[in-house]
């Protein structure tokens, strides 16, 4: 969906976000509270300069704002894949969102992620993945990779992978896939705004991502390993 | 003096930890493999590819994961983010000294891709936990395999990092930079330029990584159990805090403002004023921190 109109429907009630070089940012009225918007658009490839512009407007509204929530907008096609992003130490740049987006919540910021086109690995981990909760829209793409390419890496013919996606979602792309395994909260469908100001209302600073995954049946181990560990008798 | 680059994940964890000291949680023995290799046809491994439990480090007790970089490169799966996740959030209950993570990793495990990416989202959120309880977190990185994909994001997010020269840490590997863009953008059989871009010499000088140690367990271990009493010395900055994430983007910011145009680590490291840049690379650790310990970048 074009960000323009993404917007129009998520904020009835009036926006102020702009585009410039793929960065969103603005402010917009949820249930009758202003709002941080920030995000990404035209698949934005997730390079230094980006992810620090969405890491400063972060910063911007824990200083300045005192806990206002904040609605991130997702879509990117991961990290920017250049020799000079590596050199200048890109990790560093997207830790630093992570990081703000981590102190907003625990200055209790309350923090909504929505992948309304696409969202690929490094991009979305420091996106909507530190948010309180991620939500998405029907046609988003989600993935790490696609599966000719994990058929390539991994020597499984695609037609194999293609069978076995049908039962397991860890292999293939898609957000109900991650709806299942507990990375997207909730798909949207209908009614945008009324679904974002509730997931607002719903924001918890608790991850309870590997309990989603385990009652939904997309990730079996994952809470229960986590809990092995817990549980685990220390040493004598 | 023991390699920590040849070393396996427990020969780390017994040349870093006190002798005698290290006890495993959910070790080998129970067998707590990946429920999706099978399927594939891919081998397991008893530990899904990481060593975790606590030790002694001078004395103190401190939390340790290892990842093995012998299996699948020490990449991420449900299973093994499970387990390093585990370990933060039992850290957060029995409050050791520091957490130490021994990372060797290219990632996410693309076998297992969407719950190995979920799986490291939530070991970033489980580190940045045990931080706000004011437990500091040191990341070590020496392995040959790097630390690379989101554990280079995570490994950023823990109070400081040691490396050794032979250690990389980063985002994209080289070859996947290559494969996108071209040999002429990466060449990832340059193995100097490699290494000038991710290697521990050039984030030691950026100020990604807080200190540069020889390839030996004694050295990381002397580096870990220093960092984590500069840590505590300085306990107010083992969470998050506004004004030194304000600080961090201006630092990140200046750096692309005076480097953003370079084409190579060498033109960074002349910036800076090294005297005699090309020959960096040719330096001992010692020697090299003696040569740029007053200017490099970062605290």
């Amino acid at each position: 969906m074009d960000w323009k109109n993404l917007t129009a429907a998520l904020f009835p009630d009036g926006h102020t976000v702009i585009e410039q070089d793929d960065f969103l940012s603005g402010t917009a009225v949820v249930d009758g509270s202003t709002v941080t918007v920030i995000g990404t658009t035209g698949h934005a490839a997730i390079g230094v300069e980006i992810a620090l512009l969405q890491a400063q407007a972060i910063l911007a509204t824990v200083r300045h704002h005192p806990q206002q929530s904040i609605v991130i907008l997702v879509d990117t096609q991961g990290q920017r894949l250049r020799h000079r992003d590596e050199m200048l130490g890109i990790n560093s740049y997207m830790a630093q969102l992570a990081k703000c987006i981590d102190l907003a919540r625990r200055q209790q910021h309350k923090i909504v992620g929505l992948v309304y086109d696409q969202a690929l690995s490094g991009g979305f981990i420091t996106s909507g993945l530190m948010a309180d909760a991620c939500y998405a829209l029907p046609d988003a793409t989600i993935r790490v990779m696609g599966l000719p390419a994990m058929a390539r890496i991994t020597k499984v013919p695609e037609a194999r992978l293609t069978e076995l996606a049908k039962s397991n979602p860890v292999f293939a792309p898609g957000a109900v896939n991650y709806l299942h395994m507990g990375g997207i909260e909730a798909i949207w469908d209908g009614d945008l705004a009324r679904q974002l100001a509730a997931a607002l209302r719903a924001a918890s600073p608790q991850d309870r991502r590997s309990a989603a995954g385990l009652q939904r049946g997309g990730r079996s181990q994952a809470w229960q390993v986590t809990q092995a560990v817990m549980d685990y008798a220390g040493p004598p | 003096m023991s390699s920590y680059l040849e070393a396996n994940a427990r020969e780390r964890l017994f040349a870093l930890l006190d002798a005698d000291s290290f006890y495993e949680f959910l070790p080998p023995e129970l067998r707590m493999v990946s429920p999706h290799l099978g399927q594939l046809d891919a081998p397991v491994s008893f530990d899904d590819g990481v060593a975790i439990g606590q030790g002694r480090l001078h004395g103190e007790c401190v939390f340790v994961a290892a990842q093995e970089g012998g299996f699948m490169g020490g990449a991420v799966g449900e299973v093994h983010g499970a387990k390093l996740t585990g370990l933060l959030l039992r850290a957060l209950r029995e409050r050791p000294y520091a957490v130490l993570l021994l990372l060797e990793t290219g990632g996410v495990r693309l076998h297992e891709a969407n719950a190995g990416l979920i799986a490291v989202s939530e070991v970033m959120r489980a580190l940045l936990e045990v931080r706000a309880a004011g437990i500091p977190v040191i990341v070590l990185v020496g392995g040959s395999n790097g630390c690379f994909g989101g554990m280079g994001i995570v490994a950023r997010c823990a109070n400081a990092i040691v490396m050794s020269e032979e250690g990389r840490l980063a985002m994209s590997g080289p070859e996947v930079i290559e494969t996108a863009n071209g040999v002429e953008e990466y060449d990832a059989r340059d193995r100097a330029l490699v290494w000038r871009t991710s290697g521990g010499k050039h984030r030691y000088l950026l100020g990604d990584c807080q200190m540069l140690v020889a390839d030996s367990g004694a050295a990381f271990r002397q580096a870990a159990f220093d960092l984590a009493q500069e840590s505590h010395a300085n306990a107010g900055n083992i969470p998050l805090t506004l004004a030194a994430l304000e600080a961090e983007q201006q630092f990140l910011q200046n750096r692309i403002d005076r480097f953003g145009a370079a084409a190579d680590p060498l033109d960074i490291w002349r910036a800076i004023g090294v005297a005699d840049a090309a020959q960096l690379p040719m330096l001992e650790a010692e020697a090299f921190v003696a040569a740029t310990a007053e200017l490099r970048l970062g605290v």
